[in-house]
């Protein structure tokens, strides 16, 4: 991947990121083959210029080693990687591109995923970045492994390479019937090659075990309760921690009193600069503890919601990101047979992961150890870093599978109040954040406002597109129509609300306003929706999806029905195109509305794992209804309103339409990442089915959370 | 207070008031039923009480004294998994798994107590529990295929 790309990509993701150091530094040789045994090990790094020279030559520098993949001399093969599982399944997904190329069993596979001390550095999971990138680069070094490993048996039988086959993790001879498992070759050896990038990979078509539903990996200790979420974790002496919060956004510590939790038994109590917090035996001890502190506050002018979309217009940046521009917008629209000038507003939502943040943290011989769930365990070692003010070396951040992120787990607060409070307790200590400081404390999607023009000559054919994203986000905002005049633009602003990533950041949004108004163009036109749409597009995987919905859908035969409705949309981001029809039907006494039925078509390239794809895809429909039908946060005076999941309404079993998918399976093209696209699909789909329906027509996400006044 | 949990006796010195979770989880070490919500309202801290799905962050765990706790951890018998837990893999239903042992004790409840549930009584029976990531079809599917069994 170019610079160029890996920027573009993870650009959207504007709000958090930091540059990752150029040289990565964690590993020499010797302490690598310390942490792994003996055995074959091949490293690949993101710098290929680095992997390039580094062989098993004693004269190459021997300290840039940044991933690998190792056989050991039980056969065994371990993959460490910096990218970590928050229920996406990358664990199984991962595992069976290294099991593919080097022809061993799943279960002889073991991951090592996201412990800064033991596995490469790696920027974070998130932006769909794991299937595209790291797939195809643990499969070069797993086929290098692999002929590594041909290489070795062929001048130990003094064979002809052409003469062996390895499978099942044996390699064997054809001519002589010589079996040997690849652990006993690589017995008493401490091999460590660079990925070799000639090294031949299995074509899409010839995959046996890449391309096939293998079932969750460790799936037992999920169903038995066994596997230990950072939330579950308890170390020898724990203490359990709580921090004090400032009743608003904004406001600050005037003056705390925190005597009367000094005086309650075994609590240590930090007050250090606006951080006050307190550790206990347990946790209902740290809760009354913290109960006692007498803090003043000095609250902060916010906005509230009432004012948030004038607020983001007001206060937007004066340079807008111009994403892309041609023609001239202002005379073709004023010449178009057909206009459409509207504004969209989309509310904050929050991504309420089911786990709350969580840490654990330790000191030990001047080292710190933290446990967290966090989608960037090198981010969060560089956030503790800079807190503690100590050598990353001395920092060790372990991320066990975790009770989901969807974006929202970026960082690492649990696990530096965690550190804080186990600094002064000189134990370890636990944080778990409330839901009430998860919905509060954690950050949102954005909300924006999103104000389009556009026009259309009586053909159908859009002459101009103006788009205006302000504050949610410039990801999806291009226009994947053909469109001679078009003007698009995205327009950072000041959030009063703490926000960054979400499954599908602003594609949500801007797919949305942009397939309604392509909706609302062709009922301008008495165009079908589809037919409009394939008539504005060149690009044949959008049509190929749209398509494949509509047909699965029965688009064509969906005639009128009173109080139901069909709509339709599409889009693309991150190398998957995803289009949804959805039906919908208006329940009459409390104008509510019921998603009957949606019919996701997806395409993702080359499919990896067919069942945890089709997992994938159903769970952002499901997700995304939530923010299309009815999540939004509240707030005024820089309080939460509903920081709950009594007031902040999630989509539940009733909630969930009959869904259908077609996965349309592309192995010529190389596999993207599947965790995010189909999320935007859903909330344009039905906002169109509503306007099908009722002739209402609706620029709000979410859509209807008070139910439709029809 | 003494408790019964997975078959098992337990002394327990609790805090009056003190939830069954915070128990189960803090002085038991039955780490398996999860905190999501603290108001009853996610259904990932389920567990049984006489066979019943109970949600333990809102149950003062005096109330479970001299009652059969069920929790995640006790479910499977012998080495042996319980239908449901199987079913659940079969389906290979996760993907953060979080709600898991809560959506699991949830579908053994209503099982117990109706043993052929249709779509819109597993829907009913199970509406209380979240899955955020919302693998509620394949749910579904294995609430089925465990009521086939």
């Amino acid at each position: 991947m170019s610079g160029k790309e890996n920027n573009d990509l993870i650009a959207p993701e504007q709000y958090e990121l930091k540059e990752p150091p150029i040289y990565q530094f964690n590993m020499n040789r010797r302490r690598f083959f310390h942490v792994m045994g003996a055995g074959v090990a091949v490293a690949f790094t993101t710098y290929k210029s680095v992997a390039g020279v580094l062989t098993d030559d004693a004269k190459t520098p021997e300290d840039q080693v940044a991933a690998w993949i190792h056989v050991g001399e039980n056969g065994k093969v371990t993959v460490y990687t910096g990218k970590v599982e928050v229920g996406q399944n990358i664990r199984t997904s991962l595992a069976q591109v290294v099991a593919e190329e080097l022809r061993v069993p799943m279960k002889n596979i073991e991951m090592v995923m996201g412990d800064t001390d033991v596995t490469p550095y790696d920027r974070g999971t998130f932006g769909s970045r794991s299937t595209p990138f790291m797939g195809p680069q643990l499969r070069k070094a797993a086929a290098t492994a692999r002929e590594v490993l041909l290489e070795m048996a062929a001048k130990e039988w003094k064979a002809e390479r052409g003469d062996l086959l390895i499978a099942d993790g044996e390699v064997s001879s054809k001519k002589t019937k010589q079996k040997i498992n690849i652990g006993q070759l690589t017995r008493g050896k401490e091999i460590l090659r660079g990925v070799d990038d000639n090294a031949p990979v299995t074509p899409p078509a010839k995959w046996k075990v890449a391309g096939t539903s293998v079932p969750k990996v460790n799936g037992e200790s999920f169903v038995t309760g066994a596997h230990k979420y950072v939330s579950d974790m308890k170390l020898p002496g724990m203490l359990y921690g709580k921090v004090l919060r400032a009743p608003s956004y904004g406001a600050a510590l005037a003056s705390v009193d925190v005597s009367g939790a000094k005086s309650i038994k075994d609590i240590v109590v930090v007050h250090d600069g606006n951080f006050v917090g307190v550790a206990a035996p347990d946790a209902l001890t740290a809760t009354h503890a913290l109960a006692e502190i007498r803090a003043e506050w000095t609250p902060s002018p916010q906005p509230g919601r009432g004012e948030i979309f004038a607020h983001l217009k007001k206060t937007a940046e004066t340079n807008a990101r111009d994403t892309d521009s041609s023609g001239d917008v202002d005379s073709a629209f004023a010449k178009a047979d057909i206009r459409i000038d509207q504004t969209f507003y989309i509310d904050y939502i929050a991504h309420t992961p089911l786990e709350p943040r969580a840490g654990v943290a330790e000191w030990k011989d001047g080292r710190l150890t933290v446990w967290t769930g966090t989608q960037r365990p090198f981010g969060v070692q560089e956030e503790l870093q800079e807190a503690f003010n100590i050598p990353k070396d001395n920092i060790r951040v372990i991320m066990p599978d975790t009770g989901s992120g969807y974006g929202g787990k970026h960082t690492g607060e649990a696990g530096i109040e965690a550190a804080r409070l186990a600094k002064a307790a000189n134990k370890p200590v636990k944080v778990v954040w409330t839901r009430e400081e998860e919905f509060t404390w954690a950050y949102f999607r954005p909300g924006g406002v999103i104000d389009v023009k556009a026009g259309s000559d009586k053909n159908g054919v859009v002459t101009s597109w103006e788009f205006h994203n302000y504050n949610s986000g410039g990801s999806g905002i291009e226009t994947p129509y053909e469109v001679a005049n078009k003007k698009i633009q995205f327009h950072p602003s000041d959030s009063p609300l703490r926000q960054g990533s979400y499954r599908g950041l602003a594609a949500t949004a801007n797919t949305f306003a942009r397939e309604s108004i392509m909706n609302d163009l062709a009922l301008e036109l008495k165009m079908d929706p589809l037919a409009f749409r394939l008539r504005n597009l060149k690009d044949e995987r959008m049509i190929n999806v749209l398509k494949a919905a509509a047909e699965k859908f029965g688009w064509s035969q969906a005639g009128p029905r009173e109080g139901h409705g069909a709509g339709i949309a599409c889009g693309t981001e991150k190398g998957g195109y995803v289009a949804t029809c959805a039906e919908i039907a208006i329940d009459r006494p409390n104008e509510g509305i019921r998603v009957l039925r949606a019919v996701t078509a997806f395409e993702c390239g080359a499919i990896i794992n067919p069942a945890h794809l089709q997992n994938q895809i159903d769970g952002a429909v499901i997700m995304g209804l939530g923010g299309a039908l009815f999540e939004w946060i509240d707030f005024k005076d820089g309080k939460i309103l509903n920081p709950f999941l009594s007031r902040y309404r999630v989509p539940r079993f009733s909630d969930v339409p009959a869904l259908e998918t077609v996965m349309l399976n592309r192995p010529d093209i190389p596999s993207a990442g599947a965790g995010e696209t189909p999320i935007f699909g859903i909330a344009p789909a039905i906002r169109n089915a509503i306007v099908n329906a009722t002739g209402k027509k609706l620029y709000t996400l979410p859509l209807v959370p008070n139910g439709l006044k029809v | 207070m003494e408790l019964q949990v997975n078959g098992k006796k337990y002394t327990v010195d609790a805090y009056s008031g003190e939830s069954l979770l915070s128990v189960l989880r803090d002085r038991l070490d039955l780490t398996g039923s999860k905190y999501g919500c603290g108001e009853g309202a996610c259904g990932a801290c389920t567990v049984l009480i006489n066979g019943a799905a109970v949600r333990s962050c809102i149950l003062p765990a005096t109330s479970a004294v001299g009652r059969q706790v069920t929790t995640i951890e006790g479910l499977a018998k012998d080495g042996s998994l319980h239908a449901v837990q199987k079913a659940f893999l079969k389906v290979d239903v996760f993907q953060c798994a979080y709600c898991a042992p809560g959506m699991i004790l949830s579908a053994v409840s209503l099982l117990e107590k109706n043993p052929n549930p249709s779509r819109q009584e597993i829907t009913e029976a199970m509406q209380g529990n979240i899955c955020r990531c919302g693998t509620y079809p394949r749910i579904l599917k294995a609430i089925q295929e465990a009521a086939n069994v």
